[in-house]
């Protein structure tokens, strides 16, 4: 029980925490920008401003009655809001959010600010993705619900057909770094060209920085591609015969995803931890206002744009953004070899 | 340690695999081979080849499975019963009993000719072979025309599925 394996512990204590606070800060977050985009106040009345509305939720669908359809196949429907949660923590166990810190020295090897340092972490984000998948299969086909089966095989095919995309925009920064571990793909862009403009990959990839966002928005089923959801056409889609915690961890495992698909972008694009004036140790600072911009601009886009009608969601996905994607990823392998 | 991972994920791996041939509803079935899986992938780790390992799950627990669930899913897979299946003979059971003793002497009789070999306390060793790069530079270079044939193959049967597919719903009906 070395004093390093201790804050080990406690980090992904911490962690796992602050990941399940997200949750519910978004829940908030989501509902205020969408109140403002909409010219009203939102939640005003629990709490100050609001602040504590997303107790009140969670307080609610603790309470609510557990229900299940007596023609449901037990053992799956349990089963699939927990491998969508899963899921949904798994994926941020690699993502590294600030540099060394030897906790102002009382540990003799420096703690890397990350749950699980491994060298093809990039894979495991991917391989984790996948996973994910199955808690909506699962969740779609164990209802016994035509809504649900549809929104299941809809979200899933959705879900599967944007990896693609997702997977090739990965493969290009890649490419450029030369590694697998997110952290080495961190400490890559580290340093100023000019002085001024920070060596960040959104800047030698902007094209695979859209690509990776509208895959990952895809990935993550959140408007403009949520039609699996579409409260208007399915009811709930896959999550419409669940209930009480069981939603809760559906709603929660979405959010999740949100923050993991924004952590990993700004770990392969926005250059992670790094940021002038702070020291290394306090860059989860800029990580976290990284990460955030990129949820604010998750809800902003969730309450402009329109939804997209499933046959256009696929068509956009097969036939215009993995056409991109492999573009993308051949110019920068020749820009890769010409350039050095 | 080490040893009782590999013992736990071994575990993992055949008692899923028991499970899969076990189970009576498919969708069981198919989940618990997902486990088996997983349980491949955790000894893979151990043998010092994480880039296998996290393959196993993107490719065969993240896709292939995915369309087994699929296939099991919309072409109604029914819960099998306990009895035996009409229309096999009267001695099914001795038959089968048979060969699977005769199947237990053989990997008895195999495992016991290979030598025991403990674990590779040089992680060195291993990663100079199975790390990405050194994977990449092997297919890429020696076994180029196996991966090119390979993509051909799905790329041939891809249009297979796609030509039938359409055929049904435009000419056939």
């Amino acid at each position: 029980m070395t004093p390093l394996l201790v804050a080990q512990l406690v980090l992904t204590l911490v962690v796992f925490v602050a990941l399940l606070s997200s949750a519910a800060a978004m829940v908030y977050v989501e509902r205020k920008v969408a109140a403002f985009l909409q010219q009203r106040i939102g939640p005003y009345l629990v709490g100050p401003k609001g602040l504590l509305q997303p107790l009140a939720d969670v307080v609610k669908l603790m309470f609510k009655e557990e229900l299940r359809p007596r023609a449901a196949d037990a053992l799956l429907f349990g089963l699939a809001p927990i491998i969508s949660a899963t899921a949904a923590f798994a994926a941020f166990a690699v993502v590294p959010f600030g540099g060394e810190t030897t906790l102002l020295g009382v540990l003799k090897e420096p703690l890397r600010l990350q749950v699980a340092d491994v060298n093809v972490a990039v894979l495991v984000i991917f391989a984790i993705a996948s996973m994910g998948v199955y808690g909506i299969v699962l969740a779609g086909w164990s209802s016994n619900s035509k809504y649900s089966l549809l929104g299941g095989l809809r979200s899933s095919a959705q879900m599967i057909s944007y990896e693609l995309a997702y997977g090739l925009s990965l493969a290009a920064v890649v490419m450029l770094a030369g590694s697998l571990s997110l952290r080495e793909i961190v400490t890559n862009q580290s340093g100023y060209w000019f002085y001024v403009i920070p060596k960040w990959y959104i800047f030698l990839q902007p094209i695979g920085f859209l690509i990776y966002m509208t895959a990952g928005v895809a990935e993550t089923n959140r408007a403009p591609f949520d039609f699996p959801e579409a409260e208007q056409e399915l009811v709930a889609g896959y999550h419409t015969e669940y209930s009480s915690m069981s939603f809760a961890l559906f709603f929660m495992a979405e959010y999740i995803n949100m923050v993991t698909v924004s952590a990993v972008a700004t770990s392969l694009y926005l250059g992670g931890w790094l940021g002038p004036f702070l020291p290394d140790w306090l860059g989860w600072l800029w990580f976290l206002l990284k990460v955030f911009l990129l949820l604010f601009f998750y809800v902003w886009m969730r309450w402009t744009l329109p939804r997209y009608r499933y046959d256009q969601l696929m068509e956009f996905g097969w036939k215009w953004l993995l056409p991109a994607a492999v573009i993308n990823l051949i110019a920068t392998a020749a820009l890769v070899i010409w350039l050095g | 340690m080490d040893v009782v991972s590999f013992y736990i994920f071994a575990a993992i791996a055949v008692l899923s695999s028991i499970g899969v041939i076990g189970q009576r509803n498919p969708m069981h079935s198919v989940m618990l081979l997902i486990v088996s899986f997983g349980g491949l992938a955790g000894l893979y780790i151990l043998l010092d080849a994480p880039f296998t390992a996290v393959t196993q799950i993107i490719i065969y627990a993240g896709a292939i499975m995915v369309l087994f669930l699929f296939v099991v899913m919309l072409l109604n897979a029914h819960t099998e019963d306990d009895s035996l299946p009409a229309g096999l003979g009267p001695h099914a059971l001795r038959f089968g009993a048979l060969l699977s003793a005769l199947l237990a002497v053989e990997v008895v009789w195999g495992l016991s000719r290979v030598g025991v070999t403990g674990f590779n306390s040089d992680p060195g060793a291993a990663s100079a072979i199975s790390s990405v790069a050194a994977i990449g530079q092997t297919l890429f270079t020696q076994y180029s025309f196996a991966f090119e044939v390979t993509s051909i193959l799905i790329l041939v049967s891809m249009v297979g599925a796609v030509i039938i597919a359409g055929s049904r719903t435009r000419g056939g009906r």
